[in-house]
């Protein structure tokens, strides 16, 4: 479904370029569950971004392709609306508040242009506020929820939530959620992981994001990766993630570092 | 004919091919005389315009606005063009010129009877007269006068005559004393007492003729107890030149009366270069005469080269409340200096003022406001709340509040804030399948709801389309 080659990026902050990727290679299919492990700073967050198309980095090197409509496309083609419509999904680490802006309107525009993008029929208010009542039911929000403005004055919980609810709402094949169990209780994980359980398919693919094993207790991967200095430095089943949980990051960072010595 | 001239951006901005009845070029006694000459008006009214136009000449353009406004050359205008078919009594719109009909018609605003806007009454005014007031029979069974102000100093002088100028005298500025010499035509609304008015009252405002100033004034009374909606809108053609607006409106509320008056500005701003637009200067006061009274206004000012503009309010009967709600927007090379000026001289009074500027490109968007609260004016409130919001790197947004407070009892909140439209948001929405266009107006239109939503319905939908499409080709 996504293929990424040698990818390689970098941002410009204060002056200065800094390269955050250096040669990431993933190749997720249909039906996957993926988790993407690493310590802070390692490059996790901006690996979902640059896949979602945030402008601020710049890739250097490498390439994404997308499959849609059973073509491989360059990603980079696609701006991140397009990349949206054709069925990518960022749950965002730190939802951004919209004042003033109904969760209601916000969730109704971005499903009606999905369909148009997609040359599926729309939905009006009042057909659309019934297709979201089981969806507001999965996540356990009540219905009020839809009248506030978007994420605005949310607790972190909350936030999370709508972000599945979001997702659910646009049904994408391909789901990066970013530390979506960061400031969850466990009651609140439980939720979300429910959500995101029940929104999984053999036709649809997710990418976890995470620092902790936690969630992964909730949301069984297939193939855990370890991401260090911009690089994949090991794969391997979820297995894996409980090795990190009980040894932490450094052995494996530990085994890196020595294989490139000798390869040096 | 009408001439479309090729413009998605401006879809106003057709000139109606019209005969027109012009005076000479230039601002004298001589042409004083003449305006007031042609409307046959009483001696009375003669004198006011004269002393206005005798003050007028003493003053100097005022600098005080944070605008940069290009030297106007007042003897190179027209101050009066008037279509010249007969203007038609009330009721009959017979012998209006079809073009006429048909310039309103295609502004939206149908004017015969078959087609015009239910629930709406609406004066049209074309240059500078008044064509058409619509539904004036079924106001005539309340009692309500809703007319040309032309027409009523005919029929109602006395109405006029005691009201006229007791808002804003003619020297309450340069623009008040030049609207005052040679206004030439506008609204007059009279709510008797008791009465709520049955229907909005609108006034659609077009400027066609080139190089023609509009002065136009609209004076509204409220008797005790009554209530009016009040609707205003503005179109003009795209022309290279700029053209002046200078009007004023005097609203007046007696005890427990209500004037609400909702303004949707859409002038033509001038090209993306700068080039044209019109110069809306504008001198709007309300005065809560009565107990309890109140007044809104409420503006979404959308067009014009440059806004000098501040809807104000004086609350001088105890209990009476004023509120200002208004969302400015700057694009391209447009100026505005709007805000209000709420002066508390009854005891409790109140007022809130809700204030939203937009500014896009290389426009600059100013609010100055000024609360002032009198020795007299025990208990009084007053809620501001000033938010500007940028997009771009280029746009300027400043806001200018002055208080004043010389009684200790009052209450007096002011915040404000300025943001700007964030990456993080901007990728937020995008990440969702909303194309860059469709967040931006959808952050614009959240951050002015808590405005759009004291307009009237069918306006709060024009002022929303309105918004997103000055935006449409601002950005990216």
């Amino acid at each position: 479904m996504i293929e990424i080659k040698n990818l390689h990026a970098s941002i410009d902050a204060n002056g200065e370029t800094k390269e955050i990727l250096k040669g990431i290679n993933l190749s997720v299919k249909a039906g996957e569950v993926h988790a993407i492990m690493g310590p802070n700073g390692s490059g996790k967050s901006t690996l979902s971004k640059i896949i979602a198309g945030h402008p601020a980095f710049n890739v250097t090197e490498g390439s994404i392709t997308f499959k849609i409509n059973a073509k491989d496309r360059n990603l980079f083609e696609l701006e991140a609306d397009e990349r949206a419509k054709s069925g990518i999904f960022l749950g965002f680490q730190y939802p951004v508040e919209i004042p003033g802006v109904t969760n209601f309107t916000f969730l109704h525009e971005a499903f009606n242009e999905t369909c148009k993008f997609n040359g599926a029929p729309e939905m009006n208010a009042s057909d659309f506020r019934k297709f979201l009542a089981p969806k507001l039911e999965l996540l356990e929000m009540n219905e009020s929820f839809l009248d506030r403005p978007v994420n605005t004055g949310f607790s972190g919980g909350e936030k999370k939530k709508n972000e599945i609810l979001q997702m659910a709402v646009l049904n994408p094949r391909l789901a990066l959620l970013d530390e979506t169990d960061s400031g969850l209780d466990i009651d609140a994980l439980k939720i979300v992981a429910k959500g995101v359980n029940a929104l999984k398919s053999r036709y649809n693919a997710t990418i976890l994001v995470t620092h902790y094993q936690r969630l992964l207790d909730y949301i069984v991967p297939d193939h855990v990766h370890v991401l260090y200095q911009g690089q994949i430095i090991r794969s391997g089943g979820k297995e894996l993630a409980f090795e990190l949980e009980e040894k932490g990051y450094e052995w494996v960072i530990k085994e890196f570092e020595e294989k490139n010595l000798t390869r040096s | 004919m009408s001439t479309d001239i090729l413009n998605s951006e401006y879809k106003y901005g057709f000139f109606t091919e019209i005969e027109t009845e012009v005076f000479p070029k230039g601002l004298s006694e001589e042409i004083v005389r003449m305006i007031s000459a042609k409307k046959n008006e009483p001696e009375w009214l003669l004198d006011y315009r004269l002393k206005a136009f005798r003050h007028w000449k003493t003053l100097k353009h005022p600098k005080w606005a944070k605008l940069n406004i290009p030297d106007i050359d007042y003897e190179d205008l027209y101050y009066y063009s008037a279509p010249k078919k007969k203007i038609t009594p009330a009721g009959s719109l017979d012998e209006i010129d079809p073009e006429l009909l048909a310039t309103f018609a295609k502004l939206g605003i149908p004017l015969n009877e078959q087609k015009r806007i239910s629930g709406v009454a609406v004066d049209a005014v074309f240059d500078s007269v008044s064509v058409a007031t619509t539904h004036k029979v079924e106001l005539e069974k309340v009692g309500v006068i809703f007319c040309s102000i032309s027409e009523a100093v005919k029929e109602r002088p006395e109405l006029v005559k005691k009201y006229l100028g007791t808002v804003v005298p003619y020297s309450d500025n340069f623009y008040a004393a030049l609207n005052a010499a040679v206004f030439s035509d506008g609204s007059f609304v009279y709510i008797p007492k008791g009465v709520k008015c049955p229907l909005d009252l609108s006034t659609y405002f077009r400027i066609n003729a080139k190089e023609t100033g509009q002065f136009e004034r609209t004076l509204i009374i409220a008797e005790d107890n009554s209530f009016v909606n009040y609707l205003e809108g503005c179109t003009a053609p795209q022309r290279d030149e700029n053209q002046l607006h200078a009007a004023i409106v005097e609203l007046i509320a007696h005890d427990n009366a209500e004037i609400k008056y909702s303004t949707v500005q859409n002038w033509y701003a001038g090209d993306k270069k700068g080039i044209g637009g019109i110069y809306n200067f504008v001198t709007k006061r309300g005065n809560c005469l009565g107990v309890n009274s109140k007044i809104s206004w409420t503006q979404v000012e959308a067009g014009s080269a440059i806004t000098w503009k501040y809807p104000s309010c004086n609350l001088i009967g105890d209990g009476s409340e004023g509120a200002f709600y208004s969302v400015a927007l700057t694009n391209n090379f447009m100026q505005a200096d709007t805000g209000t000026k709420m002066v508390h001289i009854g005891k409790n009074t109140k007022s809130t003022i809700i204030s939203k500027g937009i500014s896009a490109e290389q426009s600059e968007n100013n609010y100055r406001g000024l609360v002032k609260i009198m020795p007299s004016a025990s208990g009084a409130r007053n809620y501001s709340q000033c938010d500007s919001m940028l997009i771009g790197d280029k746009a300027q947004a400043n806001t200018f509040p002055y208080i004043d407070v010389k009684n200790n009892t009052a209450v007096v909140e002011h915040e404000a804030s300025t943001s700007k439209i964030s990456e993080e948001q901007l990728f937020y929405l995008k990440s969702r399948g909303l194309s860059e266009e469709k967040c931006i107006s959808m952050i614009v239109n959240g951050f002015c709801k808590d405005v759009f939503k004291e307009l009237p319905l069918e306006f709060s939908v024009e002022a929303v389309k309105l918004i997103e499409m000055k935006l449409e080709n601002s950005i990216g």
